[in-house]
């Protein structure tokens, strides 16, 4: 059965889905300030002890994912709703786990003071040299579990949806029709974006959840342990799983919505199912990248990292950044502001791309992992990627029955785009100088990076608050929906 | 290294400016996709080759031979590295110009980021520190000077002082 259902819209969908926007763009602005700041403090202008810049960088950085990866569900639910019957039920336990998550992460950091970095690489998890006890380490691991609990709910709701619809997920995912070639036209983008989300995201979880079991049991039982280098492939699977589906979450709304201002569909084909389950493996498969400069580690392992980080970037480039500008070539688009978010978005996913695959190459990994250019490339996904596919959305579903201010906004979107860029390109810059990243004190003849970056986060976050005032203004109104 | 980096990140990202420019410069005139589509599917195909064709290159000249063993059989002499929070034990601290050393990297308790500065603060080097497990990284030595240790993988709230000093002196 694979006719689409009819949309489902219903007012708990409709403000569940406000519900997870609105938060996020409200704790997206606040982590901004927190990674403000602790620029401004590597840069010389600002001081901040130490162990204050270590737990701000942990809320920071488990904060962006998690809000990233809320965005992203707020979004999937939307567009998957349309064609699945979804669980609002669900969409909300989600939402309560996060929060009751959320509160154990930050009372960790800011009472129990745990500063272990969000990828709470064991052990230093129980090894904090007296700064944080095992009781604030532990709260952080289970706000994680909580989080991570909600989202595995989340994505089995979906996964059951879908297999009710469409018979399984991986017909879902098109596999069906990429191997028969009987291409059905109208199978929906979202429903096939989903369905990776969700056999990926599984994994990726259940992986994380075993290594925050395991090093929540340490912090009580120092006899149990795990391998440290089993631990980092545990850690470094599900974190990259986590992130980037963030992306093939987020990136539905540009399915749905691009075509919209376009005026032309954003058709299924055999490429792009190919691409998607290519993605799919991908995404799993690459993980070794980030234990390249683990000389003990399997060599067909690290092979296999370098060669996939390539590859991955292939069917981002060719398929969806390649689609988007076929969709809008001659097409008599309007560039209303939600579009220019939405294309905005393409540009910022292809161009990180870039310096990730860079970096994916171990002679240059030798000399470049772990400096400021990989948050300049994760800083170019999330910041001229992610967000602006969630800032798209956002605007397109508030602007169906009253109006964009379209000046102020597209105020808004180019002074957006020039500081992210600047802020991202300084992150680039400092790699390039071999400036660590995560060093909460900067030695002088880097400091020229960290104040370019200080003042372009300014920039990004004085446009950020004009959107997150005016979007949250328009989601508090009562009259309009969320049809798109 | 570095710079060889950079210089592909920006060519590349200036492409795909240039391609991102040229398209959004002609979206005004509407012409049907059925139109279009053939003439961009050709297109896209002929990148698929390329970029292929780029990817077996590129793994072929930088993996080939494995980047691991590289100097392997040039290594004059060893130094063990041990990191513990937060500080470095060398087992020697000095070094001559002309020298490879294979530095044999582990950790007491937590993992931390092995990486050698010259002196002028530009990484030359890097490896991961790991409890229970020795990994290896080689260097040969070409200017004379103070070079430096540093953590690179966060290791606690002392993790940016986790600094120590490799004196490199002139050949003999």
């Amino acid at each position: 059965m694979t006719t689409p259902l009819t949309p489902v819209e219903s007012k708990d969908a409709s403000f569940g889905v406000k519900l997870y926007l609105g938060t996020s763009m409200a704790v997206l602005l606040l982590m901004m300030l927190v990674g403000g700041l602790m620029r401004a403090a590597q840069a010389g202008w600002l001081d901040i002890p130490a162990d204050v810049f270590y737990q701000l960088m942990t809320a920071h950085g488990a904060g962006m994912v998690g809000i990233a990866g809320l965005a992203g569900a707020g979004i999937m639910w939307h567009f998957l709703g349309r064609y699945v019957q979804l669980s609002a039920a669900v969409l909300y336990i989600n939402y309560g786990l996060f929060l009751a998550g959320v509160v154990l992460i930050l009372g960790a950091i800011f009472w129990g003071g745990y500063a272990g970095g969000w990828t709470f690489l064991w052990p230093l998890p129980a090894k904090s040299m007296g700064l944080w006890s095992a009781h604030a380490a532990a709260s952080f691991i289970v706000g994680l579990l909580l989080i991570g609990v909600g989202f595995l709910i989340f994505n089995l709701d979906a996964g059951l949806a879908i297999t009710r619809q469409y018979g399984s997920v991986l017909r879902g995912l098109g596999m069906d029709q990429l191997w028969s070639g009987q291409i059905q036209a109208n199978h929906p983008p979202a429903v096939v974006a989903s369905s990776m989300v969700i056999i990926v995201n599984t994994l990726g979880i259940l992986s994380g959840a075993v290594v925050l079991a395991v090093t929540l049991a340490n912090l009580y039982f120092p006899e149990l342990v795990i391998n440290p280098l089993l631990a980092k492939n545990l850690i470094y699977f599900f974190g990259h799983v986590f992130i980037n589906a963030t992306i093939y979450m987020s990136v539905i709304a540009v399915y749905e919505l691009l075509p919209v201002y376009a005026g032309r569909p954003w058709k299924v084909s055999r490429p792009f199912y190919a691409a998607w389950a290519a993605a799919t493996v991908f995404v799993m498969a690459v993980y070794p990248h980030h234990l390249l400069l683990d000389s003990v580690m399997p060599a067909p392992l690290l092979v296999l990292g370098q060669i996939v980080s390539y590859l991955s970037g292939i069917p981002v480039l060719l398929v969806t950044v390649y689609g988007a500008l076929l969709l809008v070539y001659r097409s008599g688009i309007q560039w209303k502001v939600p579009a220019l978010w939405l294309m905005l978005a393409m540009f910022g996913w292809a161009a990180g791309v870039i310096p990730a695959i860079v970096d994916g190459t171990i002679h240059v990994n030798k000399v470049m992992h772990n400096t400021m250019w990989v948050p300049g490339h994760f800083h170019f996904y999330l910041l001229l990627g992610v967000l602006p596919m969630v800032i798209g959305f956002g605007l397109h579903i508030t602007s169906l029955h009253k109006a964009l201010n379209e000046p102020l906004q597209r105020a808004f979107f180019f002074l957006y785009f020039a500081g992210a860029s600047a802020f991202s390109v300084a992150f680039l810059a400092g790699g390039w100088a071999s400036v660590p990243r995560r060093w909460a004190q900067h030695w002088p003849e880097w400091m020229a990076y960290d104040q370019a970056g200080s003042l372009a986060a300014l920039v990004v976050i004085v446009a950020m608050l004009g959107l997150v005032i005016a979007l949250i203004k328009r989601l508090l109104e009562r009259h309009h929906g969320t049809t798109a | 290294m570095q710079s060889i980096a950079v210089q592909i990140t920006v060519v590349l990202l200036a492409l795909l400016t240039l391609c991102f420019v040229w398209v959004l410069r002609r979206t005004a005139t509407p012409t049907p996709l059925e139109n279009l589509a053939p003439g961009a599917y050709k297109l896209r195909n002929r990148l698929f080759a390329l970029a292929l064709l780029c990817g077996a290159l590129i793994a072929g000249f930088t993996l080939l031979p494995w980047p691991h063993d590289a100097q392997a059989t040039q290594v004059t002499r060893h130094i063990d590295a041990k990191a513990r929070q937060w500080a470095w034990e060398l087992s020697d601290q000095t070094a001559r110009v002309g020298e490879v050393i294979e530095f044999r990297v582990t950790s007491e308790d937590v993992n931390h980021g092995f990486a050698l500065y010259d002196d002028k603060q530009q990484m030359v080097a890097q490896i991961q520190a790991m409890p229970g497990f020795v990994n290896k990284v080689r260097y040969q030595f070409t200017t004379p000077g103070v070079y430096k240790v540093l953590c690179l993988e966060y290791c606690g709230v002392a993790h940016h002082g986790m600094v120590a000093d490799i004196q490199v002196l002139p050949a003999p």
